[in-house]
């Protein structure tokens, strides 16, 4: 029972920090809530699966589709949030919010006009999974690759961050836009790569999550948003590391949540760890940042 | 005359969701005219809607004391949430009281008071449109007051420099603590009279969607602005009844409209009026407003 549920735990958990980390990319960057993030996350799942459906192989799918996710995320930021920086916007102001909240709501709307508002799996042997066993505790080939996908995409990220020049750039955006572009960094077009970086990490997110519970639907983004908020807080808004650890934390507590206690208030756990970390430590348990005002 | 009774006797159920979405939207404009982002209003809706339900279908007591007694209640959990995250900046602020409103649709879920996810029936149908619209006016009366006096100042000087603001004696924590507080109360009587209108509550009501209305209203209408606030709220409960030959796609014309108001218009159509009248400066000034 505990190898179980420490298995499911993982798995589900690797699919929240894979959401939750270009989600906190995009706020540790440009200090914007991405409320679009979700429906990139949503309508990247919908285009694997339809692709799929057209006789594409899943990984091939897998790699359009993630691809798709990281341009739709470049569109959305030139839509919704280049022009509030040209006008000298900052993050932290309502205007970011809202403006991604409504590409989200076009972006939703649009799938649901294309593929209607019902859940939808994937044809019977598309994606071919076989079960394992590793102690007591069983489970499919899907969940072991996207444990494993998930991981090596999270490792790229820390690795690009880390060694290369656009990581770099990124970094140096992140601290201080106006001492970057004074340095020659191409503000501009490094926050369009960071974009596209993470509109494929969410995209990727969703295929997954499609292809482990084999269902895509309307409402899988909403379902994820405010629990990958609550993954981001809780590792701290904008780290990276923390939102990888955040999104396994919250997948174990889930799981053995409903397998302890009660599986009525499964949901609730990630709001109140969220609300309590605010309140207690809103930098997180990785994050800096200040968070309040006094 | 004669078409105005045919025009009510047809859309009297679309006007009654003007005024509730108007009272909502000026629940939430109150809280944005202090400078800060909070997203519980869905929530304190969802509370006092349930309480005032409750006292209906079980005391039969009448709309006016259900209404007061939910809006009361929903100010007491306002004030009990609000202590501690009313410290939070900007986009924490919002994030935890997001958080909020989900623990609360997830107890309202489970309880079995709350009729759990079926919600409750049969309440009593005593909201009429005459009803909404005393409220909407008094609260509208309230708010064109409110600018003139001492509270509404410090509101607004909060709101363009909380340190400015601090530096002339007004405490910014109490002024964002008590437009929380009060925020609360005004939104538990939209969701009270909404329930009395509907007949019929389910958690699912008050969820984030439903947040993300009434934040669309007053980003619309102007997000500083009670007018602006009212507008909003009329003209986005409308736009789907106009663009009911979309059918599948009419939410694009919201998400649309959001993102060139965003984008072309950002202080909302009320923003727009008052550039004409006040010239470009004062509209600027105030742009800074949603500002952690």
């Amino acid at each position: 029972m505990f190898d179980q549920q420490l298995a499911n735990g993982i798995f589900l958990g690797a699919v929240y920090a894979l959401f939750a980390v270009g989600y906190t990319l995009i706020f540790g960057v440009l200090d914007i809530l991405n409320l679009a993030h979700s429906a990139i996350f949503m309508a990247s799942s919908f285009v694997a699966l339809a692709l799929v459906g057209h006789g594409m192989p899943f990984w091939a799918a897998f790699l359009a589709a993630t691809a798709f996710g990281g341009v739709l995320s470049v569109v959305l930021d030139r839509v919704a949030f280049a022009p509030l920086r040209a006008r000298g916007v900052g993050g932290g102001a309502l205007g970011p919010l809202i403006s991604s909240i409504a590409f989200g709501i076009i972006v939703v709307s649009v799938v649901r006009g294309i593929f209607g508002p019902d859940e939808v799996g994937y044809p019977a042997g598309a994606v071919v999974s076989a079960n394992l066993h590793i102690g007591h505790a069983t489970f499919t080939a899907i969940d072991l690759s996207v444990l494993v996908i998930s991981l090596l995409m999270m490792i790229m990220l820390s690795l690009l961050l880390k060694a290369t020049s656009l990581g770099r750039a990124i970094r140096a955006v992140a601290e201080n836009t106006k001492a970057a572009s004074l340095l020659g960094i191409d503000v501009e077009r490094t926050i369009g790569l960071t974009f596209l970086i993470a509109g494929a990490l969410g995209a990727a997110a969703g295929i997954l999550i499609g292809a482990q519970f084999n269902a895509v639907g309307i409402l899988m983004g909403q379902r994820i948003e405010l629990k990958g908020l609550a993954v981001i807080i809780l590792g701290g808004m904008g780290s990276i590391p923390g939102a990888v650890l955040g999104g396994f934390l919250l997948g174990l507590l889930e799981v053995f949540s409903v397998a302890y206690l009660s599986s009525s208030y499964r949901d609730a756990i990630a709001f109140a760890v969220m609300f309590l970390i605010l309140i207690v430590r809103p930098a997180g348990l990785l994050g800096k940042r200040a968070a309040r005002t006094a | 005359m004669e078409w105005l009774v045919h025009f009510y006797a047809l859309h009297s159920k679309l006007i009654d969701q003007v005024g509730i979405n108007a009272i909502f939207a000026l629940s939430l404009s109150l809280t944005l005219q202090a400078g800060h982002l909070a997203l519980a209003n869905a929530a304190f809706g969802g509370i006092a809607a349930y309480v005032a339900s409750l006292l209906s279908l079980s005391r039969g007591w009448p709309l006016s004391v259900t209404t007061l007694i939910g809006a009361a209640a929903a100010a007491a959990v306002g004030v009990v949430i609000g202590l501690p995250v009313t410290r939070l900046r900007g986009v924490f602020l919002a994030i935890a009281t997001i958080g909020f409103g989900e623990i609360a649709l997830i107890v309202e879920n489970n309880l079995s008071i709350t009729g759990g996810a079926e919600g409750l029936s049969q309440i009593p149908n005593e909201t009429t449109t005459w009803k909404i619209y005393l409220v909407l006016a008094v609260l509208a009366f309230f708010f064109w007051r409110l600018r003139r006096t001492r509270a509404g100042w410090a509101i607004a000087a909060v709101r363009e420099d909380e340190y400015a603001a601090a530096s002339f004696g007004i405490d910014p924590a109490r002024v964002k603590f008590w437009t929380f507080v009060g925020s609360a109360a005004i939104a538990g009587i939209a969701g009270s009279l909404y329930a009395h209108e509907n007949f019929f509550i389910a958690p699912g009501d008050w969820g984030f969607s439903r947040m993300i209305d009434i934040l669309v209203y007053c980003v619309i209408g102007g997000a500083a602005s009670p007018w602006g606030a009212m507008l909003g709220a009329a003209i986005i409960s409308l736009l789907p009844e106009v663009f009911r030959f979309l059918h599948d796609y009419r939410d694009i014309v919201n998400g649309i409209v959001l993102l060139a108001v965003v984008i072309f218009a950002p202080q909302g159509i009320a923003g727009l009026w008052s550039r004409d009248r006040r010239g470009r400066k004062a509209a600027t000034t105030a742009a800074a407003e949603g500002q952690g």
